[in-house]
């Protein structure tokens, strides 16, 4: 029972990882791509994180909470990091997909030039 | 069960590596560069994870929190140096 449990965190790992990737592969532009790497793949390796867990805690009696602490980082570094790719790619003038319709960011810059003209 | 598991696993995570290097040699600009290597990073975590259980030791979790802080200051260093020339502003 305990390694069927075990061996399904492994394997939604293991296959939202794989999706991640092919992601990064599909998507059309930089943005698109961001979010497949940033969700899918870090989701990816919690999953995986948590069943090296379950697995030295029910099976060998091992707390380690290194993992833990490998899993927390991983969760709170990884939006900060596709945060800065992406402002880094908008800044730069890397251009959206040409079939976007919707660019909130460029609306809003032109607000702010108008009001700081006045 | 789990020892054949963990080996399945381990060939999707060596197939999105590889994917990842694809994009990462092809890459138009340089965010997708960075992308790609941030994911590899990632997918190294759970190499790890994934070679502590078929070995059962617990040598290596220094190893992979070292990992996972080394691909997050690379990717917040690589995106400052390519928006502004400079890693860090006063």
């Amino acid at each position: 029972m305990v390694e069927i449990i075990i061996s399904i965190f492994l394997l939604t790992g293991g296959i939202l990882s794989f999706l991640g990737s092919i992601g990064i592969i599909r998507f059309p532009d930089v943005y698109g791509r961001l979010h497949s790497a940033t969700k899918s793949a870090t989701l990816g390796v919690i999953g995986i994180l948590l069943g090296t867990f379950l697995f030295f805690l029910i099976l060998h009696d091992l707390f380690i909470g290194k993992i833990l602490l490998g899993i927390i980082f991983v969760f709170l570094t990884a939006p900060v990091g596709a945060f800065m790719i992406s402002r880094t790619a908008y800044n730069t003038g890397i251009k959206l997909w040409d079939k976007s319709v919707q660019d909130d960011l460029k609306t809003d810059i032109e607000k702010e030039k108008q009001k700081n003209r006045q | 069960m789990i020892e054949i598991v963990s080996q399945i696993t381990l060939v999707l995570l060596t197939l999105s590596i590889l994917l990842c290097t694809f994009r990462l040699v092809k890459g138009p600009s340089m965010a997708d560069r960075v992308v790609a290597l941030d994911t590899i990073g990632l997918n190294l975590i759970g190499f790890i994870g994934l070679v502590m259980i078929l070995q059962e030791t617990v040598l290596f979790a220094e190893a992979l929190l070292i990992i996972a802080i080394l691909a997050f200051i690379s990717t917040i260093s690589f995106a400052k140096f390519l928006e502004g020339g400079v890693v860090i502003d006063r």
